[in-house]
């Protein structure tokens, strides 16, 4: 009530001062952020200077919960009822263009050369959407362990290799001075595994699906590579380094805070929460170099039109007017997420040069790889997060990512390809 | 009885309200665990859940979850949503499915055990399977309103209700119960006379307490917790129910003591609704006690 | 006399028809279109046509078969033992991925397997993970519907005795049942939690530390266990409440009838309320049997099916399937063959608890 009450507020601010309210026509828009207040303050300025800045379209919203944001959207394109502009997870943002529901923005593409390569969602050729901000995952630890420990800290140019890091959870687990040496958040379902753990497997030399044809994932989900990173997934859990997959949710919310484990793997968006709950000598470590760089998931929410937009020229009007650095800026300070370029990100009091989460801003830069591009990662996401949980419950790792090829191939095989 | 030892009597009597309250600790601890998590900060409530103190009012305790749960989401819009679609369809519901049972159990006509037999057979499907032809069936269906005819039920009340009226289940609930009541009593009145409609105004409804409170605390429970449904079809907030809008609550860093608090208000509705159905269905059985 | 009196097609249909009609329309309908699906390969969003492809769907889910594999043998045709004294076997996956003389055992998997004599009998399915979920689905039910009855009948028992504060024992009994399931799954995650969660805390404690504590949704051996324990408690009010209103329904003359005539407390059930309770009791059992077929979402908030499938239940694949994977056509498929063995176990049901 309250979001839309400000909403209905702020458009009749605008309207009256603009006083062309009937001249204007509505471009409907879908967010994913039902329940973030703050996000929906900024949402809504940036709408209410939209509508004030020009007198041809005005921008409604709807806001969505997060968690069901996605099955929102399917359910409304398969009853004919989506909105103009369409805000989309950046990995899933293929599926929905291949299936007909979305439509190529027409703003020029160097527009957005700034722009993090995470943030721009491209498909069959053609930019799709683009993001504001872009998420980055890091090794959280306390420079007071790495003291104890005597571990080098590593750096965006030094990171650890593997024996480095193996060494360092070892040295975790036999100081006693946490319950689990290494934190990698098994509570988190869902889009959280690939998200996040689809990185070691690059590292390491492979890959969900072999990203040269997008026709199979033989040799890269079940090659020598990923055999490695298989067994040592497996070791992760074997070896006592790590909660499995039974990992209570509050454990994972406060395990690292509490002094649980030594290490996690979490995101830039609990960066603050930490630092907040007073864990002042927290660092946020590259990732492990297994062998083929340092690697990190990139990709978050991006801005879209859909195929069915009578509106489209109003849509992709509002998208651009969105991506500007004040904007981007506003995000970030407001949900501490990564803005989408390095003018923005100096206009941000964590990102700017010697801000607490500039080296996300590096990450994101130097080592992110969006997940696969394509419109059967939907299904790939569930067939690798099915396949990692398995292998740290103690499955053969061979017998499990031959299976996970299989299904992803034969998935690939019902679909004609994809469209690839 | 009639040597009761009144010592004897009065140890027995402790020992059942011990059972008693034992087995009411097994159960009520959720509800304790929600309440007394929903005053703590985060941190601290993370902290108790492993222990004893989940269940005590210690610590540091507000009403900070609270203020800022209704801050966070319309919670006042999300619980008359679910109360008004509750409300209805449990209403409808006990007319349709206690005239359709009435008809089954005591009436004989062409086509009745083929009818009952595959209302009893949709009690094996589980929504969650139906789910998406139904979506595709209610966005094409007419509907003629206040602004003449429309074509797609998407985004109202109606779409909540309407397909949720007649259930297998409840269907079956109140013919099991009808085939308890005496049959005597039906044909006593059809010989006197009286209307089929009359029979089931009069006669069978007035003894079918017990089972009228029983479908309707099911359903209420069945309706009240709607989640798949209401997220498929109702894009808008303005018709969210209670379910739909717990999912404010899981962000990126859940917020616990938030979600604790939300679900305590909304659990209050529910909570209210079972008790006063219990008084009906206690005072309605004083009054029966029909079977013979 | 009686039977002419209650004939009337027209009140009938009259009476019937605007409840048949809500169901035909709003379960009925979808689920032929559902059955229809699932002969097709319809995905959830695509753009490619949808095509006819008959019973394919079920030919990929239902195919099983038994491999049996010789042991290896080194150079003289001596068997070779492997490090647990056993003899050791070649992979599985050597028959049946990407091998030209075993067309037929092509893309299965290993289910379980038995020994015979030195061979391995190995069973390989073509979708292992739904076949676990048809096991799983029928354990749960096996165990759940008989415990989950008797003890609402305990309880619905217990609590209508006539006694001061009863109706507050018999809100308590029903509280967990009016907090939502998916509420109560997330709570028994901190409850099951494996380092400290609750319930290793109490029984340590009961124990005078005795008891080590166990990963209780993280192993494989008691995963499903506790998630059926934790579905019993939290349903068992809701049945309690069913038992009761049959209990009510009893005549109180029939218990003053027998205990005039001296009947014991066992007696008085055995000859006066179980009888009365017949048709409570289809019901009842009915009703649970159904529910625990439909088990979702504790699987779907506390374990996804895991550790190792030893939780994945049918209705959570058909919904893995059919909206997470986009294959409409499968998730359909998952829901005719759940129907169809629901519908043959409830015709077995019926016919054995058929009136006499």
């Amino acid at each position: 009530m309250k979001l839309t009450t400000t909403l209905a507020g702020a458009l009749a601010a605008s309207t009256c001062l603009a006083g062309m309210a009937s001249a204007q026509t509505d471009v409907t828009m879908w967010y994913h952020g039902a329940g973030n207040d703050v996000e929906a303050n900024i949402l809504n300025t940036l709408i209410e200077d939209f509508n004030g800045s020009q007198g041809d379209y005005r921008v409604v919203v709807e806001s969505f919960p997060q968690e069901s944001y996605n099955d929102s959207v399917v359910a409304a394109a398969l009853a004919g009822n989506l909105p103009d502009i369409i805000d989309v997870d950046g990995p899933v943002m293929p599926n929905w263009a291949w299936a007909g529901y979305m439509q190529p923005l027409t703003i020029d593409p160097s527009k957005f050369d700034a722009f993090l390569p995470g943030t721009k969602g491209m498909w069959d050729g053609k930019l799709y959407s683009i993001g504001l901000w872009d998420a980055a995952v890091s090794l959280y630890a306390r420079q007071s362990t790495l003291d104890t420990l005597g571990l080098r800290t590593p750096t965006l140019d030094a990171p650890w290799s593997k024996v480095e890091f193996m060494g360092a959870l070892e040295a975790a687990k036999t100081s006693g001075t946490c319950e689990y040496a290494f934190d990698v958040g098994m509570a988190w379902t869902g889009e959280w595994y690939p998200y996040a753990f689809s990185p070691f497997l690059q590292s390491f030399g492979g890959d969900i699906v072999d990203r040269s044809t997008y026709k199979t994932a033989e040799g890269a989900l079940n090659g020598d590579a990923a055999q490695e990173f298989g067994a040592w997934w497996q070791s992760l859990f074997t070896e006592g380094y790590t909660p499995g997959t039974s990992q209570d949710p509050a454990d994972r919310d406060t395990g690292f805070i509490d002094g649980k484990y030594c290490f996690s793997w979490n995101g830039n968006w609990a960066a603050v929460a930490t630092l907040d709950a007073g864990v002042d000598d927290v660092v946020f470590l590259p990732s492990p170099d297994f062998g083929n760089g340092s690697v990190i998931g990139a990709g978050s929410w991006q801005f879209g039109v859909s195929a069915s937009s009578d509106n489209a020229e109003g849509a992709n009007a509002f998208i651009e007017f969105a991506t500007q650095d004040k904007y981007l800026a506003a995000f970030s300070d407001g949900i501490g997420l990564i803005p989408a370029t390095p003018t923005a990100a100096a206009l941000t009091t964590n990102y700017a040069e010697g801000g607490p989460l500039n080296v996300y801003f590096g990450l994101s830069e130097g080592q992110a790889l969006v997940r696969p591009v394509s419109p059967a990662y939907v299904v790939q996401a569930k067939v690798f997060e099915k396949a990692l949980a398995d292998i740290a419950n103690g499955a053969d790792v061979a017998d499990t990512l031959d299976a996970a090829v299989d299904e992803i191939n034969a998935d690939i095989e019902k679909n004609s390809g994809y469209g690839h | 009885m009639a040597t009761i030892n009144p010592d004897n009597h009065g140890l027995r009597l402790a020992t059942r309200y011990v059972v008693l309250t034992l087995i009411a600790v097994i159960f009520i601890f959720p509800l304790l665990f929600m309440v007394m998590s929903s005053f703590k900060p985060d941190l601290q409530l993370l902290r108790d859940t492993s222990g004893i103190r989940a269940f005590l009012p210690v610590g540091d305790l507000s009403f900070d979850n609270y203020s800022a749960a209704f801050k966070r989401a319309p919670v006042g819009t999300f619980v008359f949503n679910s109360v008004l679609v509750t409300g209805v369809t449990v209403a409808l519901s006990l007319f349709f499915c206690s005239l359709a049972a009435f008809s089954f159990v005591f009436l004989n006509w062409k086509g009745r055990n083929i009818l009952l037999s595959i209302i009893i057979a949709t009690l094996i499907v589980p929504f969650e399977t139906i789910a998406i032809p139904l979506l595709l069936l209610v966005s094409k269906l007419p509907w003629i309103g206040l602004e003449g005819l429309q074509i797609g039920w998407l985004n109202t009340y109606r779409v909540q209700i309407i397909p949720w009226i007649a259930d297998g289940l409840t269907i079956f609930l109140f013919v099991q119960y009808f085939k308890d009541l005496p049959r005597e009593l039906i044909e006593a009145s059809r010989v006197e006379g009286a209307s089929w409609w009359q029979i089931y105004t009069k006669v069978v409804m007035p003894l079918a307490g017990p089972v009228m409170a029983t479908a309707a605390i099911l359903k209420f429970l069945v309706m009240y917790n709607q989640y798949l449904w209401p997220l498929i079809v109702v894009q808008q907030e303005t018709y969210r129910p209670v379910m739909v809008g717990l999912q404010y609550f899981f962000q990126l860093n859940t917020a616990w003591g938030e979600i604790m608090a939300y679900l305590t208000l909304i659990t209050v509705p529910v909570l209210a609704f079972y008790l006063v159905l219990q008084r009906a269905f206690i005072a309605s059985i004083a009054s029966t006690g029909v079977k013979g | 006399m009686a039977s002419k009196l209650t004939t009337s097609n027209r009140a009938g249909w009259a009476f019937a028809l605007p409840g048949f009609g809500l169901i035909a329309m709003f379960i009925v309908v979808p689920f032929f279109f559902a059955f229809f699906l699932s002969l097709t390969n319809q995905r959830l969003i695509s753009p490619n046509p949808t095509e006819f492809i008959g019973l394919s769907n079920y030919k990929n889910l239902l195919s099983i078969s038994v491999l049996t594999i010789d042991p290896e043998t080194d150079a003289d045709g001596q068997v070779l033992i492997g490090d647990d004294g056993q003899p050791s076997y070649p992979a599985v996956r050597s028959f049946t991925r990407n091998n030209p003389d075993f067309p037929q055992y092509n893309g299965m998997r290993e289910w379980f397997r038995w020994q015979s004599g030195d061979q391995a009998k190995v069973v390989v399915a073509k979708d292992v993970v739904f076949w676990k979920s048809l096991r799983n689905t029928l354990m749960f039910v096996l165990v759940v519907a008989p415990l989950q009855g008797a003890i609402a009948l305990g309880l619905a028992l217990l609590v209508n005795q006539k006694l001061r504060g009863m109706n507050i024992y018999r809100a308590i009994y029903f509280m967990p049942v009016v907090v939502s399931i998916v509420v109560v799954s997330l709570l028994f995650r901190f409850i099951y939690d494996g380092d400290d969660g609750l319930l290793n805390n109490i029984l340590s404690a009961l124990s005078f530390g005795l008891f080590e504590g166990r990963d209780w949704l993280g192993s494989e051996s008691s995963a499903l266990g506790a998630i059926m324990g934790m579905s019993i408690w939290q349903a068992v009010g809701f049945h309690m409440v069913i038992w009761l209103s049959g209990l009510q329904t009893i005549s109180p003359t029939l218990y003053e009838a027998s205990s005039i005539e001296g009947a014991s407390k066992w007696q008085t059930f055995r000859y006066v309320t179980w009888p009365g309770l017949r048709n409570t009791a289809v019901l009842v059992l009915i009703v649970i049997t159904m529910q625990a077929f439909a088990l979702f979402a504790q699987i779907d908030v506390m374990t996804n099916g895991g550790p190792l499938d030893s939780t994945t239940t049918v209705v959570f694949q058909a919904v893995e399937r059919g909206y997470g994977k986009q294959d409409i056509s499968g998730g359909a498929t998952i829901s005719v063959i759940l129907f169809l063995l629901v519908l043959t176990i409830s015709l077995i049901q019926r016919y054995l608890t058929r009136e006499k």
